[in-house]
């Protein structure tokens, strides 16, 4: 039977090329160039005779997965399911956002009325939005109710602190933070960067200051905040938690969707510094002994990001939104826009240089 | 059946409890919601556009109706389950073997699960129809403030089974709090907090400790989460959205293009 082997080495080399291309840094370079795509083309994207095929091909492509043993047994573990949902939703409710907006985009340019508007158009409460929520609130139960009865709730061996499991990992919607522990330490991407989430978050509607798009679904009237936003919630948030679930197993190593977990596989190095590279390589002197002098070349980087960014990020990009949003605004802005943009540089500098801290006071804990 | 029907709507106890008729027209109907402690959470009259699914996906409403599913599951857990480490992995097993109709733990953790996603889709429909903008920035803080609640609520939920995944799923989020600036005995600027040699800030009193109650995962931990997951959390929440719901009202309702 030539033809099914060549079938089989077949599906083997696309599963081998799909697991290369969600490595760390192929998976994120995808998913940015996915979002800007999908932004860019929203208006064809979304209609329905384009974004069901997809849509069909992404589940059939799910489904065809799911005959691989390794990638079952990681997306049907109890508690790894409801990501799995959350993967669907996701992609429903985004399609819904924007193909509203799209339509919305549409009337705007031809002048026509939201599909929104119509302020003075009132119905009662009751009936209209008790009847929603009730039937709402029935399939919710049900939905809940059958999901109970075909999953059990995970229950392992009673707490043993003397024997750790490989891979430890925090609850999923928190491994979003642990896969950042790859690239920074905890100080920051434990309790810094959630703290700037949860303040910048809040901060939004304080620095937003586009009075458009208050109230309906547009992309055309707000292009960069929905862009930021969806940056930071899709590509930082989610899919990071998605990396972190399903394809990060013993020791933190990556793995394939199709590979098995091997806990043999080495750990990762992490062996350059910029200390290493600016005094030995560049000045051709030795480490310096006093750690300020030694790490100032990291520190002034950082410094003159954080200081120099927002003029740069000014001038480049946003002086329209400077005169519109004020000194103060633009300020909070920009620096809340460069902790996140830190991520994706951080990583950036892993991937090429594997480049381990860039200012690294490990005396003071103080590494970034 | 009729007459019977119309026998108790006449009665006295049902026209102390509602006192209106059957909501058949704008009066009445009116009625119904303004004469309702839980239903004038709502207005008399809304938006059309606002109550279309398509534009709210109904994921606000399904948060706090999953909130309620915890509040109903999470006090019958409460009958069976004993947050001692001599007991608490056992009353779980038990609560698996021998209660009937076992499904308890299991509509609570899927539903914290789905209340996770719920809240997650709910803030990405806020932003996405730009509902966050004057005059509803206060309250869009609220759900911020909410969301983080309710994924304290899930992490504190996820140690009292008490078992592998539970302990070191919280070993590794704990160990967070020790790498904070100043407070944490390993995060920067502690080291600098120590009067003549003696360190103020260290394993035995830093952030990690007062969240744990020790400096592991042990049974003070498991009483501290499990009071924070009962009792506190549960409580600033229910403050909390009634500020986030009354809010909704007082600034207009259901947004829609001004």
């Amino acid at each position: 039977m030539p033809h099914l082997l060549a079938a089989t080495s077949m599906i083997e080399r696309v599963k081998e090329f799909i697991n290369a291309v969600c490595q760390p840094h192929w998976f994120m370079i995808l998913s940015v160039l996915g979002l800007v795509i999908f932004l860019r083309f929203y208006r064809t994207l979304t209609r329905p005779a384009v974004a069901g095929p997809l849509a069909a091909l992404g589940l059939l492509a799910f489904l065809a997965s799911c005959m691989d043993e390794n990638f079952a047994k990681i997306v049907t573990k109890a508690d790894n399911v409801p990501i799995v949902m959350m993967m669907f939703a996701i992609s429903f409710v985004i399609w819904l956002a924007f193909r509203q907006a799209a339509i919305n985009d549409e009337n705007i340019e031809a002048g026509r009325p939201l599909t929104e508007a119509g302020a003075d158009d009132k119905v009662l409460v009751w009936p209209d939005l008790v009847y929603i929520e009730l039937i709402a609130l029935v399939l919710c139960t049900a939905f809940l109710t059958v999901w109970a009865i075909v999953l059990r709730a995970p229950l392992e061996q009673p707490a043993d602190p003397n024997i750790a499991p490989n891979p430890a990992k925090a609850p999923w919607y928190f491994l979003g933070l642990q896969e950042m522990l790859v690239y920074f330490d905890p100080w920051l991407a434990g309790v810094v960067f959630p703290g700037l989430i949860v303040v910048g978050l809040i901060a939004i509607p304080y620095i937003d200051k586009n009075p458009r798009g208050n109230g309906y679904y547009t992309f055309k009237e707000r292009p960069f905040a929905i862009s930021t936003f969806l940056a930071g919630f899709l590509v930082l948030w989610v899919l990071l938690i998605i990396f972190g679930t399903f394809l990060r197993g013993p020791n933190w190593n990556f793995f394939g969707p199709y590979e098995y977990w091997d806990l043999h596989r080495p750990a990762a190095l992490l062996n350059v510094e910029p200390r290493d590279l600016f005094w030995i390589d560049i000045m051709g002197l030795g480490i310096p002994k006093n750690f300020l002098v030694r790490e100032l070349p990291g520190i002034l980087l950082i410094a003159g990001y954080f200081i120099l960014g927002p003029w740069i990020l000014r001038g480049l990009f946003f002086r329209k939104l400077y005169q519109q949003m004020g000194f103060a605004r633009f300020s909070i802005m920009s620096f809340l826009l460069l902790v996140m943009l830190l991520m994706p540089i951080k990583m950036a500098l892993r991937w090429t240089l594997n480049l381990h801290y860039i200012v690294g006071i490990t005396e003071w804990f103080l590494n970034i | 059946m009729t007459r019977l029907g119309t026998w108790v709507r006449e009665g006295q106890i049902w026209g102390s409890i509602f006192r209106h008729g059957i909501p058949r027209d704008r009066r009445t109907r009116a009625m119904a919601i303004l004469s309702n402690v839980f239903l004038h959470l709502h207005p008399v009259a809304i938006r059309k556009s606002g109550i279309r699914l398509s534009f709210t996906w109904c994921m606000g409403g399904l948060t706090f109706f999953l909130f309620l599913v915890e509040v109903v599951t999470g006090v019958l857990l409460m009958f069976y389950y004993r947050p001692t480490v001599e007991y608490a992995y056992f009353d779980i097993q038990g609560l698996r073997a021998h209660v009937t109709l076992g499904l308890l733990r299991e509509l609570h953790r899927w539903g914290a699960h789905a209340m996770v996603i719920t809240i997650w889709l709910h803030m990405l429909r806020v932003f996405l129809t730009g509902s966050y903008k004057p005059p509803r920035e206060f309250n869009w803080s609220v759900g911020v403030i909410l969301l983080v609640l309710t994924l304290l609520l899930s992490f504190t939920g996820y140690l009292l089974p008490w078992d592998q995944l539970a302990m070191w799923a919280i070993t590794v989020g704990s160990n967070m709090a020790r790498a904070t600036p100043l407070v944490g005995s390993e995060g920067p600027g502690a080291s600098f907090l120590q009067i003549g040699g003696v360190p103020l800030v260290h394993a035995g009193d830093d952030a990690r400790f007062g969240l744990l109650g020790g400096t592991f995962v042990g049974p003070a931990a498991l009483l501290r989460f499990y009071v924070l997951h009962c009792v506190f959390i549960p409580v600033v929440v229910t403050v909390l959205l009634a500020v986030h719901f009354w809010r909704i009202r007082k600034d207009g309702g259901i947004s829609g293009p001004l």
